[in-house]
């Protein structure tokens, strides 16, 4: 990730009126590699940005910002952004009221037009079961956007709440929690969903999020700790000690958002393999089951007929593939825009 | 000297080393402070001055309570800070306040310069009311040298000394008593350094502070301070006014660590004697029996290794009236001038 | 002559633009001879040595104009093979960073004998004797026993021995020193310091010191060349520079150095800060700064001028050196 390219007051200070740029690194971390005796390293200016004044604070400017509302004001301008929330926003409302899109039931087939390619009211052709495969992937966002959100979500809050407390307070927390997380670990993914879920008989998603989230946690839990540690060495959190912050305060006006960049990240990405992770479960019998309308169940009941009928296949994988991508996509938004020296 | 706002007394700060992870065994300590004792009165710059690893910046954790001493006192005003309740902890802290070293982690990066600046008064809330918090905030600014509309900018878009200045202006939002600076200046380019270290001598008049400055770097020192204490391996071995520290030392030390100086002037090099210790300092988890220094020092006898020298006004200056007569913890202590009487300037 | 560096220029491209790190450095190094390169960050000392060494980045570094002449030859028109066997073998580098520059992983021994196993084919026990005899020359106590031991059990006196060490290896002719002692304590620094300049003078090598410390320089150069904003502002003997300065950026620098033997009460400081290498100001780049500067100054870009005045050569890029050196 190239450095920053910040800029710089114009004005200096001191008696002297003339502007003096500093200098420093421009690519800075070029420069600042390349001056390796750097004691101290100035931020560039961004002559362009400082020169036309732009809304984006080079002048200076009388309302106080926060870093949230600042984010927000770069989300909005960022083309990435602006893509993958379009896409994450019509998954979530074809989510909720599907029949905006599709007038025909998911559930309803007809054994005879079986495998059959496109056709005039039925665009992605049909599936083994004769089922509308363009009804089947519409409704089928919903299962797997919500096991995807909602995994990753309790994953999230669980796992950053457990690694950060463990990486602030150290000690016998955490050993104990390091020693959980090595034992959530060693136990294989599949098998134990053969052995959780298998004893389950509910047919909603509510197994599958809780599954998921039992052995997603020590994944973000390790990196929050991490990252919690590392923030918690910085000066500035013992600069806010000193002054007397209480622990609530240091934890979240300082660490938090200086250690939630990574969680962010490795969630998104998880995001993508929770969802596959549901269509692997659902293929081996013990995750969703039909009538429930899944991509993952689409997909592994396609996956014989690839040769054959390739359309069964493709679109439902493509969603799945598009849903993904969009996901990773806005946390990587998300991210830049919550660090201010990518400004 | 003036009545002490803050006694040192017996400080030391011992790190547990310990060995396996369910069951610890304690195999030692790093003795990072090892009884240290030091005045600091009202309107004074006390310097401490020291090599990495000789604890120096432990004691600043200490005095603005970010670490717990092992043993000993702290007493602001006759109170002992290192047993005080947290809630009139908090009230202490107001008055001693800290400035780091590095300007670069000691800035949240998430946070604007006013957010930063304003931090104190979110903290203490009686310092300042809500609607006068951003105005005094650019105050604080005007008063360190930077332009108050520099409010909304996140600490990456300054320079070293920049920073090191929001640094301080922050140190001086609750308009502490006292200032305790960490190597204030060592991260900044030469002619940075000047400027800042220029802002922090005119603030201590503007705002009688009293600082303890802390710095590897002799020659800064002497120009801030008043008094310097110079520490070896958890304790200081002399402490005295700059004159009888820099141009009267009596500890060998001392006498070293001031001769190691590079004096920017190859003419006055000429008539310099240079004292090259040998070898390294010391672990601190492993401290020389007797005296300290001993294991590098040319003086040492075989009492260096039995005794303890206490720190105290050697035998031999006790009755004297020089400027020797300070404390300085060796046993031969010897006066000898290693830096060259001052000369004018050239034109 | 040992090294000449003529007219160098190195950019780099950065998203803002082109950051002019060095504009137009002229020096040169005898054999036997220690030239000290003064210089704040961002002043294009560190740029230039690396540009001689040939370990800049390429890109976003570009050397865009110059010659660099090591014994004659011209390094810049090499081929990277043959220049790879000038590095080394006959200039080496030592850095500030001895930890971060030495391998964690692998025995000081090991990272020393390396060296004569790659670049003269010696057989392992061959270089290990080597590496002991190394390690005794740097006067490391007891090389025989800590020739095994790792990066992290020496000190950081010690540790940049080690860096010494192997840039000796090969015996090369030219030494490159980028602030050799600013990670060391004052009591470390002169050991460290007097070992390289003893050993310069035994091996009769030339040595480029880079540094911002002019109290390390006064020790052991023979010529200074003071940089800003990637030029040489001025260039002396040793002791001229101290005695009199001829520009104004220099005497700043001298005058906010806080001295051991002297107590102001206020340090003189250069006001403002160092410039911006995207927007290098026009005319002469200290005038922001410089408490001289003149119409001319924010106009004219100030050759270096000759201001020879004893028998050894000296020069400044200032309008009014004259006045500087006098006044």
């Amino acid at each position: 990730m190239p450095e920053p390219e910040p800029f710089e007051p114009l004005e200096s200070y001191g008696e002297e009126g003339r502007a003096i740029a500093s200098t420093g690194a421009g690519g800075a971390s070029d420069l600042a590699t390349a001056e390796a005796e750097t004691l101290e390293q100035r931020p560039s200016v961004d002559a362009a940005e400082e020169a036309a004044g732009g809304p984006e604070g080079a002048g200076p400017d009388k309302k106080a910002r926060s870093l949230w509302s600042d984010a927000w004001h770069d989300l909005r301008r960022n083309p990435v952004f602006i893509i993958s929330g379009l896409i994450i926003l019509f998954l979530v409302v074809i989510s909720i009221w599907p029949s905006l899109i599709a007038s025909g039931d998911p559930l309803d087939c007809d054994l005879s037009k079986a495998q059959e390619g496109s056709q005039p009211g039925h665009p992605f052709g049909f599936n083994g079961q004769g089922c509308d495969v363009y009804t089947r992937t519409v409704y089928g966002a919903r299962t797997s956007v919500s096991v995807g959100v909602l995994a990753t979500l309790g994953v999230a809050i669980l796992g950053s709440i457990l690694g950060g407390l463990a990486g602030f307070f150290g000690g016998a927390w955490d050993g104990f929690l390091s020693r959980i997380t090595d034992v959530f670990f060693a136990i294989p993914v599949v098998l134990g969903g053969l052995v959780l879920l298998s004893v389950v008989t509910s047919s909603t998603v509510w197994p599958v999020i809780g599954f998921m989230v039992l052995l997603g946690w020590p994944q973000i839990s390790r990196i929050a700790r991490g990252s919690v540690i590392t923030a918690k060495q910085h000066d500035y959190v013992q600069a806010a000690r000193a002054l007397g912050a209480s622990n609530s305060r240091m934890m979240l006006r300082h660490i938090t958002p200086n250690a939630v960049a990574p969680v962010i990240v490795v969630a998104t990405i998880a995001l993508g393999t929770y969802i596959s992770l549901e269509a692997t479960l659902s293929y081996l019998g013990v995750g969703l089951k039909p009538p429930t309308v899944s991509w993952g169940i689409d997909i592994s009941s396609a996956s014989p007929y690839i040769r054959n009928a390739p359309h069964m296949l493709l679109w439902p994988a493509g969603a799945l593939a598009i849903t993904v991508l969009a996901f990773i996509m806005l946390g990587d938004a998300v991210r830049d825009a919550l660090d201010p020296k990518l400004r | 000297m003036a009545e002490a706002i803050l006694e040192v007394r017996d400080l030391h700060k011992h790190y547990p080393l310990t060995r396996g992870i369910v069951f610890k065994k304690h195999v030692g300590a790093v003795k990072a402070v090892d009884g240290v004792d030091f005045d600091l009165a009202a309107g004074e710059t006390l310097g401490i001055v020291g090599e990495s690893g000789c604890g120096k910046s432990t004691v600043a954790k200490m005095l603005v309570n970010l670490e717990r001493p092992t043993s000993g006192t702290i007493r602001y005003k006759g109170e002992d800070i290192t047993t005080m309740s947290p809630k009139a902890l908090k009230a202490v802290r107001r008055n001693i306040q800290m400035v780091f070293q590095d300007p670069y982690t000691s800035l949240n990066p998430r946070m604007t310069v006013g957010d930063i600046i304003g931090e104190p008064y979110e903290i203490h809330p009686e310092v300042a009311p809500k609607g006068d918090r951003r105005r005094k905030v650019q105050d604080l600014l005007d008063v360190v040298g930077l332009n108050p509309e520099y409010i909304n900018r996140y600490p990456h878009q300054f320079s070293g000394g920049q920073r090191q200045r929001i640094g301080i202006a922050r140190g001086l939002a609750l308009q502490p008593e006292i200032i305790v600076a960490d190597e204030p200046v060592s991260a900044l380019d030469v002619s940075v350094q000047a400027q800042v270290v220029n802002l922090l001598d005119s603030l201590q008049s503007e705002f009688s502070l009293s600082y303890v400055f802390i710095a590897h770097d002799l020659s800064i020192v002497r120009h801030i301070s008043d008094r310097v204490g110079v520490m070896y391996l958890g304790r200081i071995v002399e402490i005295g006014t700059d004159a009888q520290i820099y141009d009267h030392p009596t500890h060998p030390y001392t006498q070293a660590l001031l001769s190691a100086v590079p004096v920017p002037d190859p003419e006055a090099r000429a008539h310099r004697e240079r004292i090259i210790l040998t070898g390294d300092v010391p672990s601190p988890a492993n401290i020389p029996s007797g005296c300290r220094f001993r294991t590098r020092c040319w003086k040492a006898q075989e009492r260096c290794t039995l005794e303890v020298p206490l720190l105290a006004v050697p035998a031999v200056f006790r009755l004297t009236d020089s400027p020797a007569k300070h404390d300085s913890a060796c046993h031969f202590a010897e006066e000898k001038q290693v830096v060259p009487p001052e000369e004018p300037e050239e034109p | 002559m040992l090294l000449e560096v003529r007219d160098l220029h190195v950019e780099f491209h950065t998203r803002d633009g082109v950051a002019k790190a060095v504009n137009g450095v002229n020096y040169s190094v005898d054999a036997g001879e220690t030239l000290a390169v003064l210089g704040e960050s961002g002043s294009g000392k560190s740029v230039t040595a690396q540009a001689v060494m040939g370990i800049l980045d390429i890109p976003p570094g570009k050397i865009s104009a110059g010659e660099i002449l090591f014994q004659g030859q011209d390094l810049l028109k090499l081929k990277e093979e043959e220049r790879r066997k000038v590095r080394g073998a006959k200039m080496a580098m030592i850095f500030q960073d001895a930890l971060s520059s030495l391998n964690p992983v692998i025995s000081v021994g090991d990272q020393l004998g390396e060296m004569f196993q790659v670049h003269k084919g010696m057989s392992r026990k061959d270089s290990k004797a080597k590496a002991i005899e190394l390690m005794d020359r740097v006067r490391i106590p007891a090389a025989k026993e800590r020739v095994g031991q790792y990066p992290h059990q020496f000190s950081g006196g010690m540790r940049q021995r080690i860096m010494i060490a192997m840039a000796l290896a090969l015996e090369p002719e030219l030494i490159i020193a980028d602030e050799p002692t600013t990670a060391l304590d004052v009591t470390v620094q002169a050991q460290v310091m007097d070992l390289l300049a003893e050993l310069q003078r035994e091996l009769n090598m030339g040595l480029i010191l880079i540094t911002h410390d002019l109290g390390v320089v006064a020790d052991v150069a023979d010529k200074i060349a003071v940089m800003y904003a990637g030029r040489i502002v001025e260039q002396a003997p040793v002791h001229e520079i101290y005695k009199a300065p001829a520009h104004p950026y220099t005497r700043g620098l001298l005058d906010s150095i806080p001295r051991l033997d002297q107590k102001g009460q206020e340090l003189y400081a250069i006001k403002g800060l160092p410039p911006n290498l995207l927007a290098i100001p026009p005319g002469c780049a200290f005038n922001p700064r410089c408490p001289m500067a003149q119409d001319v100054c924010r106009t004219d870009e100030p050759p270096l001028y000759d201001v020879t005045e004893s028998p050894v050569p000296r020069a400044s890029a200032c309008h009014f050196w004259k006045e500087c050196l006098h006044g």
